[in-house]
């Protein structure tokens, strides 16, 4: 409780936070938004298009990362992992990928590769590897022995051990992890066209760079909408998985 | 006897945690015997189990499935030899999420390519085996219910129809009934007893309970702390011999004050 306090005052140092500063910002961004109504639909096709752009990109970056953490896994996974220093390896891997946010490498892949959602895809694609290693080994790491050993005591394979043991049992939270992070993408695609990567980011700069507050209401409201559709139905697939 | 199917050879086997669970072993299996092995627990009855089929590598000594020396062999010569062992466990250990027939199809596993078996691509005579298998054990009617939905005696019927479909020589059982009611265990017993008597598959069957061996039993092995204390025909198990088995003076110290506090609790 005391640590919770002294992070909390240490944290307001060069942060600029106070009482006032809280309130008068508050009401600021309030105004600010007020300019935002009624929002303007006249480009209201380029925003949906730019939308679904926005999670194309989400699903291919998700769909890589899918690809490769299924195999990386089980290499990140202490009772399915060949050696330790693989383990060592593929755990250290992941850190790096998650420690490093889709934004930031965006900015790294735009650098090297040029504009446009191909960078984007390829920033989602690292973050979410990384994540995804993560969750799927340990759900690898909770299988249950018993079942592991009546397949391999049949006389199976090391790949059929993989496929016919370890998969059956670890699909359902595969699956659902997966689509998770899914949405989260969807939600993390939409400011990389900040930096130039692709998807409805782009439109969102540009309208607040010219001033054109309505036109960024309308964008906002397209964002919110998708979102909220993307999560609701993935929520529902989630659900039928468990 | 010289040609048994199983040959288990002064082996030994240290944990490497350090725990001993067999000292010395040597037993010979053939082909047709329901041999019952019983002991107390910790005794190494399952140990012996898996360094049978290979799943463990004795520290020491040697373990001859048929003419492969499985226990240095490299492990794709032990997983060969294995296909011919089916293995029941006290826990079925079906693999929950599949159906009761793709549970049997496991036991087909050995003879397909990875491949083919990824995709599921299982044969024609496969399916057909297996759904016979299913027929055999009673479970026909369950056979595209997932295994979680089935009862412990129907899920244990699944497991030896998995086994068999290795078309095993020899079925080893780890407790197959310790966790089953009385009347699913009948039921468990006589699949295995008719398997044995019918097909010629050697049983090895490990029990607790002394009425099961002697009801289905031709042979008992008995393990004591990793050593062979008896082997013989059921007939030869004297009273006196299953007694030390389970109360050695050790023992009888520890469980003295449990009946006691039991006792105090039936008043
Ligand atoms: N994987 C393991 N690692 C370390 N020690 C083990 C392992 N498996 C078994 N043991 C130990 O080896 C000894 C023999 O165990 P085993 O399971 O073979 O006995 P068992 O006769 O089958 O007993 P039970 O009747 O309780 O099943 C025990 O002391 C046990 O604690
Ligand atoms: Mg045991």
């Amino acid at each position: 409780m005391a640590a919770v306090v002294v992070v909390l005052v240490w944290s307001t140092f060069g942060t600029e936070l106070s009482p006032w500063r809280l309130l008068t910002g508050l009401a600021a961004s309030g105004r600010f938004i007020a300019e935002f109504f009624p929002p303007d639909f006249t480009r209201g096709s380029e925003y949906l298009n730019s939308m679904f752009e926005t999670i194309k990109m989400a699903v291919w970056g998700t769909a890589l990362a899918f690809i490769a953490a299924v195999p990386l896994s089980f290499w990140a996974a202490t009772n399915t992992t060949p050696h330790s220093l693989v383990y060592q390896f593929t755990r250290r891997m992941s850190d790096v990928f998650r420690g490093l946010n889709e934004f930031v490498l965006a900015m790294v892949f735009v650098a090297a590769l040029g504009l446009g959602p191909f960078p984007g895809i390829l920033a989602l694609a690292v973050s979410t590897t990384g994540t995804l290693i993560k969750l799927f080994s340990e759900a690898i790491e909770l299988v249950d022995v018993g079942q592991v050993e009546a397949v391999k005591a049949s006389g199976a394979g090391p790949l059929q051990v993989l496929t016919h043991a370890y998969w059956p049992q670890i699909v359902p939270t595969v699956l659902s992890m997966t689509l998770y992070r899914f949405e989260a993408n969807v939600r993390g695609a939409t400011v990389l066209g900040l930096v130039g990567a692709g998807g409805i980011g782009l439109y969102v700069t540009e309208a607040i760079r010219g001033f054109n507050f309505q036109a960024a209401g309308a964008i906002l409201m397209v964002i919110l909408v998708a979102v909220f559709l993307v999560d609701f139905l993935s929520a529902k697939v989630r659900e039928r998985l468990s | 006897m010289g040609e048994s199917f199983i040959r288990v050879e002064q082996v030994s086997h240290r944990y490497a945690n350090g725990t001993v669970a067999l000292s010395s072993i040597t037993l010979g299996f053939n082909i047709n015997q329901f041999t019952a092995m019983i002991g107390p627990s910790g005794a190494g009855k399952s140990t012996l189990m898996r360094v049978i089929n290979g799943l463990v590598r004795p520290s020491e000594g040697q373990v001859f499935i048929g003419d492969t020396r499985i226990s240095q062999a490299p492990e794709a010569t032990v997983r060969q030899a294995r296909r011919q062992i089916g293995m029941v466990f006290q826990q079925f250990n079906l693999v929950r999420r599949l159906t009761a027939l793709e549970n049997v199809l496991i036991g087909r596993l050995g003879t397909l390519n990875p491949v083919a078996s990824t995709l599921k691509l299982y044969g024609r005579e496969d399916r057909e085996l297996a759904m016979g298998l299913l027929e055999r054990v009673g479970m026909a009617d369950y056979a595209w219910q997932r295994a979680d939905t089935l009862s412990g005696g129907q899920q244990q019927r699944v497991g030896i129809a998995r086994a068999l479909a290795q078309q095993p020589r020899l079925i080893l059982a780890d407790e197959p009934v310790s966790a089953l009611d009385p009347k699913s265990s009948e039921q468990v017993m006589e699949i295995l007893q008719s398997i044995n008597a019918q097909d010629g598959i050697a049983v090895i069957c490990n029990l607790h309970h002394l009425d099961t061996v002697r009801e289905y039993a031709d042979r008992v092995v008995a393990l004591k702390r990793g050593q062979l204390v008896f082997d013989g025909s059921v007939a030869d198990l004297s009273e006196e011999v299953s007694r030390s088995l389970y109360y050695d003076e050790q023992q009888s110290r520890e469980i003295t004050p449990i009946l006691a506090t039991q006792l105090s609790f039936a008043d």
